[in-house]
C-alpha cells in the first residue's frame, strides 16, 4: 500500500524533498519498498520505526550516499537520484558524527566550504559564525577527540549547517547522549530549525522525540511507509494496526466490519464505530488506555459504546492509576489521571469501559 | 555493490585492473618457474619436453643432499630455542612489571629492523673476534660452523616469536588465570593448564614464523657458514652465481613448496587462534 | 571449638611491597635468559662493529684493533663509495615509490571488498610474503635470462631483443617483486582502520572523490605509508641478494659492497663502517616513524 501525505498543500511546488516510488534492494534484502513521500519546504520531519525498517536507507538515499534502486528522487523539483552527495545541495548529521579525527573542530566545520572553493578568509568568518551558533566558539581548535559526545554532535551540525544546505539530514543525532542531554539537545534543535527555516529530516525510533518534536511523522515499518501525518494523525487516527500499537499503547478489540457505521466484536458485541472498510474487512478497534472510562457495571447498557469486566490489577503509577480489566475474551488496560475527584478502584469489581464514539479508531491489517 | 561513495567508472575498472596485475605479477613468475623445472631442456627458461631429470638430480645430488640437511637441522634447533626464549620474553612484557622492561622492549625490537647485512657483518666479526679470544686464551679452536649458524639464527627468530606470542597474550582475558587460581591452581599449573593452551596458537604461529625465517636466511648464514656445513639457501645462491643450471629449478621449486606448506600450516594456526579468542571473549 | 586454621596476623604496608617485588623478581628473571642472550649475541657484536669502524686495516689483509681513527668513515668520502652509496639510495627511492603507487590502490581495493573476498585475497597476498625471497628473485632470473620467456615473448609481439637482465631496471624489479607484500600489509592494516563513513561525510561535504581521497583517506593512513614505505626502503638500501642474482658488475650496490668487503677485499673497516651507516639509517627511519605516532610495523 503506497500512503500519500492527505496534506492540503501543493506538493509540486512546495515539497523540500519529494520521493516518488523509490525501492531499494540490497542483495534480496528490500530495505525500502516502494515509498512516495513529499516533505514541505520548511518543515521539521520526522521518519520513525523500528530498528531495520529502512530509515536509516531511506535518508541515505536523499543524501546521495546510496543510489535507489529504483524509483525518483527531486529536491526542490529537480531529479538528483543519480546524483553523487557532494552534487547535492542537503548535508547529514550522522549518527555517530563522523567527526574527522586528523582535523581540528574548526577545520572540520570549514571543510564543506573550503571543498565548495568558498574564499579563504570567508571560510574562516563563517566557520567561526558556525561554531558560535552552536555555542562552541571557545573550542575551535580542539581536536574532536578532545570533545564531549554533546558537544561532538554540535561540531557535527554546526558542519553541515555552515554549507547552508536546503535540506539538513540527522540520523539519531541524538541517540548516543544520555537522557539529560538529548532533551536539552531537542530543544536546541527545534529551536536551530525554527530559526533558520530550513528543512530537517530526522531519524529517530524514539517516538516521544518524534511526537514532541516534529511538525509531520512518517512512520515506517518493514521498508514501507505505512502513515503520514501530525503527531496528532498519528496518534488519534493511526491508519493500520502496526501504527496504532507502535504509537503509545493501545487496546486492539478484535473485530469484522458491519457497515460503515458497525463493528462486530469478536465477542458477538455490536459497537458503533464509524470506518471506511468494506463489510467483512478483519479489523481491530483501537482504543487508546487513558480514553477509557472507568463506570459501574452495566451502566451504559446498550452495548454499542461499552462493554462489561472486572478489574484484576490495579498498578499505581504516582500522577496515574492503571487498571486491567478482565472481559470474558481478552484484558483491556484502562488509565485514570490520580485526581482527587476520582474513586479508586479495587480488584474484584465489576466495572464497565466505555468510550466516546470519536475516540476511538478502527485499524486494519 | 554499487555505492555512490566509492570509486566508479573509470577509477572503479582501474582499480580492478591494478589487482588482477598485482597477482599476476605475484604468481606468473613463481608458475613458470615450476613449469620450467619439469622442462627437458638444458637452458632454464625454455620448454623441451616434461622431465623428471633435475628432481631426481636433486635426490642423487650430494651437496644439496647434505645443505639441505644442515639445513633443516638448524631450522628445528634453532626454531625450538627461540621459541622457548621468546614465550618467556613475551610473557615477562604482558604480564610483568619489572625494572629495565623498557629497554627489555627496545631491544627486542631491533633485530626485527636491523637490516641483514648489517646483522651478518655483526655476527661475522663477533665469531672472528670470540674465536681468537679462545684461542689465545684457552688454546681451544673452534671454526664456524653449525653452532654458530644456530646461534646467529636463534638471535633473530626470538624477536619475531615475541612479537606473534605478544600479540596473542595481549588479546588474551587475563581473569582466566587469576580465575584458575582461585580454584586453587598454583601460578605453575595455571600457566601449564590455562595460559599455555590458551597462547598455543600464538606460539605455534612464532614457531612456524621462526622455521621460514631459518629456511630463507641467505646473507647471515654466508657470513657464519664454516666449509663443511652449509645451508640449502647459501648452496643455491653459490650455485646461482656460478651459473644457472636446471637443477636449481627444482630446488627451487622444492624450496618453494615447503614455503607453503608453512604458510598453510601459519594460515591453520592464525584461523585457530581467531576461533578460540572468540570464545575467550 | 572450631579450629582455626591459621592466625592471619594485619597485613602492613611492608607485607604488600614485598609482593610487588616478588612479582617483579618474577618478571626479570622470565625475561633474564633473552636478555643474556641477545647482550651477548646481538648487542656485543653490535659494539664489536662500532670498534672495527675505527680500526685500521694493516698490510695483509688483517685489522689492528690498537690506534684508532677516523679512516674508514673518510674513505666513505671516496668517489667509488659515494658513487655506490647514491645509487643505492637512489634504486631504493625508486622502488620504494613504485611499490608505494602499486600497494596503495591495491590495499584500498581489498578494504573495500566483502570480508570473505577481503580474507581471500589477503591470502594471496601472505604466499609471497612467506615464500623464500632467494627463490622469489631467482625465478626472474629465469625469466629475464637470454631466450627466456620475457625475451621470447618480446619477439614475438615485434620489440625486438630485450636487455633487461644485469641492468639496474632488472634489480628495481626484482626488488619490488620481493618487498611489495611489505608495503601492501600495513597499508592494507592502516585504511582498513579508518571508518569509511568519514569518506562518505566528506562526500556530503561537497569533497569530490579525488578530494577525499586528498583530504581525508591519505591523511588518515599515513601511519601505514610510512610504515610500508620503511619496510621497503630501509631493506632496499641493503639489499645483497637481488643485485647478486639480478644486477651485473655496474649496479654493485651498499650492500654487495659490504659484503665484498669482508668476504673478498678483506678491508673490515670499512665494511664495518658502512654496516654502521646502514644500521643508523634504519634507526632514524623508525625514530621519525614511531613520532609520526605510529605504533607497530
Ligand atoms: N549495505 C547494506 N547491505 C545489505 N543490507 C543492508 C545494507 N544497509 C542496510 N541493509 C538492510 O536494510 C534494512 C534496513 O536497514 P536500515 O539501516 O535502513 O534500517 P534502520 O531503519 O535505519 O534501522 P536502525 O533503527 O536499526 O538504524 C535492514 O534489514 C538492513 O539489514
Ligand atoms: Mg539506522
Amino acid at each position: 500500500m503506497t500512503v500519500r501525505p492527505t496534506a492540503d498543500f501543493d506538493t509540486a511546488i512546495d515539497a523540500a524533498v519529494s520521493i516518488g516510488r523509490i525501492t531499494k534492494k540490497f542483495g534480496d534484502v528490500v530495505a525500502v519498498d516502494n515509498i512516495s513521500l513529499d516533505i514541505v519546504d520548511g518543515e521539521f520531519f520526522a521518519l520513525l520505526g523500528p530498528s531495520g525498517c529502512g530509515k536509516t536507507t531511506t535518508l541515505r538515499m536523499i543524501a546521495g550516499l546510496e543510489f535507489p534502486t529504483e524509483g525518483s528522487l527531486k529536491i526542490f523539483g529537480e531529479e538528483v537520484g543519480m546524483l553523487p552527495p557532494n552534487k547535492r545541495p542537503v548535508n547529514t548529521v550522522f549518527q555517530n558524527y563522523a567527526l574527522f579525527p586528523h582535523m581540528s573542530v574548526i577545520q572540520n566545520v570549514g571543510f564543506g566550504l573550503k571543498m565548495n572553493g568558498v574564499a579563504k578568509s570567508e571560510v574562516a568568518d563563517r566557520a567561526a559564525e558556525a561554531l558560535e551558533m552552536v555555542r562552541l566558539g571557545g573550542l575551535a581548535n580542539r581536536r574532536p577527540s578532545q570533545l564531549s559526545g554533546g558537544q561532538q554532535q554540535r561540531v557535527a551540525l554546526a558542519r553541515a549547517l555552515v554549507n547552508r544546505p536546503k535540506v539538513l539530514l540527522l540520523d539519531e543525532p541524538l541517540g548516543a547522549l544520555d537522557l539529560k542531554l538529548r532533551q536539552e539537545m531537542q530543544e536546541e534543535l527545534k529551536g536551530l530549525q525554527r530559526e533558520l527555516g530550513i528543512t530537517f529530516v530526522f531519524v529517530t525510533h524514539d517516538q516521544e522525540e518524534a511526537l514532541t518534536m516534529s511538525d509531520r511523522i512518517g512512520i515506517m515499518h518493514e521498508g514501507k511507509l505505512l502513515q503520514v501525518g501530525s503527531p496528532e494523525q498519528i496518534y488519534e487516527k493511526p491508519s493500520n494496526r502496526f501504527v496504532a500499537d507502535f504509537i503509545g499503547n493501545t487496546n486492539l478489540l478484535e473485530g469484522t466490519v458491519q457497515d460503515a457505521e458497525t463493528v462486530c466484536l469478536a465477542n458477538g458485541a455490536r459497537i458503533s464505530v464509524a470506518s471506511d472498510h468494506p463489510a467483512g474487512t478483519a479489523v481491530a478497534v483501537s482504543l487508546r488506555p487513558e480514553r477509557a472510562v472507568i463506570g459501574k457495571h452495566e451502566s451504559s447498557g446498550n452495548g454499542q459504546t461499552s462493554v462489561n469486566g472486572v478489574i484484576r490489577s490495579v498498578t499505581y503509577l504516582g500522577n496515574a492509576v492503571v487498571y486491567q480489566v478482565e472481559l470474558d475474551w481478552m484484558t483491556l488496560e484502562a488509565r485514570e489521571e490520580n485526581r482527587t475527584s476520582v474513586t479508586r478502584r479495587e480488584p474484584g469489581q465489576r466495572v464497565s469501559i466505555s468510550w466516546n464514539p470519536q475516540d476511538v479508531a478502527v485499524v486494519a491489517e | 555493490m554499487s555505492s555512490p561513495v566509492l570509486p566508479r567508472g573509470s577509477a572503479k575498472l582501474g582499480l580492478t585492473v591494478n589487482a588482477w596485475l598485482i597477482y599476476l605479477f605475484f604468481y606468473a613468475p613463481i608458475l613458470l618457474l615450476v613449469v620450467f623445472s619439469f622442462s627437458a631442456d638444458k637452458n632454464v627458461g625454455r620448454w623441451g619436453g616434461f622431465t623428471f631429470d633435475w628432481y631426481r638430480e636433486f635426490g642423487q645430488n650430494d651437496g644439496v643432499q647434505s645443505a639441505l640437511g644442515v639445513s633443516i637441522r638448524v631450522a628445528l634447533v634453532s626454531t625450538l630455542v627461540a621459541v622457548v626464549l621468546g614465550t618467556m620474553a613475551a610473557l615477562s612484557l604482558e604480564r610483568f612489571t619489572f625494572r629495565g622492561k623498557k629497554v627489555f622492549d627496545a631491544l627486542l625490537y631491533l633485530p626485527i629492523i636491523i637490516p641483514d647485512v648489517t646483522m651478518a657483518v655483526m655476527m661475522l666479526l663477533f665469531f672472528a673476534q670470540f674465536f681468537d679470544l679462545l684461542d689465545a686464551w684457552f688454546g681451544l679452536s673452534l671454526s664456524k660452523g653449525f653452532g654458530s649458524i644456530v646461534i646467529s639464527h636463534i638471535a633473530f627468530s626470538i624477536s619475531f616469536v615475541s612479537v606473534v606470542v605478544r600479540a596473542r597474550l595481549a588479546g588474551m582475558d587475563d581473569t582466566l588465570e587469576e580465575a584458575s587460581m582461585d580454584l586453587y591452581a598454583s601460578r605453575w599449573q595455571a600457566f601449564r593448564y590455562v595460559t599455555l593452551p590458551l597462547i598455543f596458537p600464538g606460539v605455534a604461529g612464532g614457531a612456524l614464523l621462526a622455521l621460514t625465517l631459518s629456511l630463507d636466511d641467505v646473507v647471515i648464514t654466508q657470513f657464519v657458514a664454516g666449509p663443511g656445513s652449509t645451508t640449502l639457501p647459501v648452496f643455491v645462491f653459490s650455485l646461482i652465481r656460478r651459473g644457472v643450471t636446471p637443477l636449481i629449478n627444482a630446488v627451487s621449486v622444492i624450496m618453494l613448496a615447503i614455503s607453503i606448506v608453512l604458510v598453510a600450516l601459519s594460515l591453520f594456526a592464525d584461523r585457530s587462534k581467531r576461533a578460540s579468542a572468540k570464545v575467550s571473549n | 571449638m572450631t579450629q582455626v586454621l591459621s592466625h592471619p596476623e594485619e597485613v602492613t604496608p611492608e607485607f604488600e611491597k614485598d609482593a610487588a617485588r616478588a612479582q617483579s623478581r618474577r618478571g626479570f628473571l622470565m625475561a633474564l635468559p633473552t636478555f643474556v642472550y641477545l647482550g651477548l649475541f646481538f648487542v656485543l657484536p653490535f659494539l664489536i662493529v662500532i670498534v672495527y669502524s675505527f680500526a685500521t686495516r694493516n698490510r695483509f689483509g688483517g685489522t689492528d684493533l690498537s690506534g684508532w681513527n677516523f679512516e674508514a668513515y673518510r674513505k666513505l668520502g671516496d668517489s667509488v663509495v659515494r658513487d655506490i652509496l647514491f645509487r643505492s639510495i637512489w634504486l631504493a627511492l625508486i622502488t620504494t615509490i613504485i611499490c608505494l603507487v602499486l600497494a596503495y590502490p591495491f590495499a584500498y581495493f581489498i578494504a573495500t571488498r566483502r570480508p570473505a573476498v577481503r580474507n581471500l585475497m589477503l591470502v594471496f597476498v601472505m604466499i609471497p610474503f612467506w615464500s623464500n625471497f632467494l627463490v622469489r628473485n631467482y625465478a626472474w632470473r629465469v625469466l629475464l635470462g637470454n631466450d627466456g620467456p620475457v625475451s621470447q615473448l618480446s619477439e614475438v609481439l615485434g620489440l625486438g631483443e630485450t636487455r633487461v637482465l644485469f641492468t639496474p631496471v632488472a634489480v628495481v624489479l626484482g626488488l619490488v617483486y620481493g618487498f611489495l607484500p611489505f608495503m601492501i600489509l600495513p597499508l592494507y592494516a592502516a585504511i582498513e582502520r579508518i571508518d569509511l563513513r568519514l569518506m562518505e561525510a566528506s562526500r556530503d561535504l561537497y569533497a569530490s572523490g579525488w578530494q577525499s581521497f586528498r583530504r581525508v583517506l591519505l591523511p588518515l593512513s599515513m601511519p601505514g605509508v610510512i610504515a610500508g614505505s620503511i619496510l621497503v626502503f630501509v631493506p632496499s638500501l641493503g639489499a645483497y641478494v637481488t643485485p647478486e642474482i639480478l644486477g651485473g658488475a655496474k649496479t654493485t650496490l651498499l650492500g654487495s659492497y659490504i659484503v665484498t668487503q669482508f668476504l673478498t677485499a678483506r678491508n673490515w673497516p670499512v665494511g664495518a663502517s658502512l654496516s654502521f651507516v646502514l644500521m643508523a639509517v634504519m634507526l632514524a627511519a623508525t625514530l621519525v616513524y614511531f613520532r609520526k605516532g605510529g605504533r607497530t610495523l
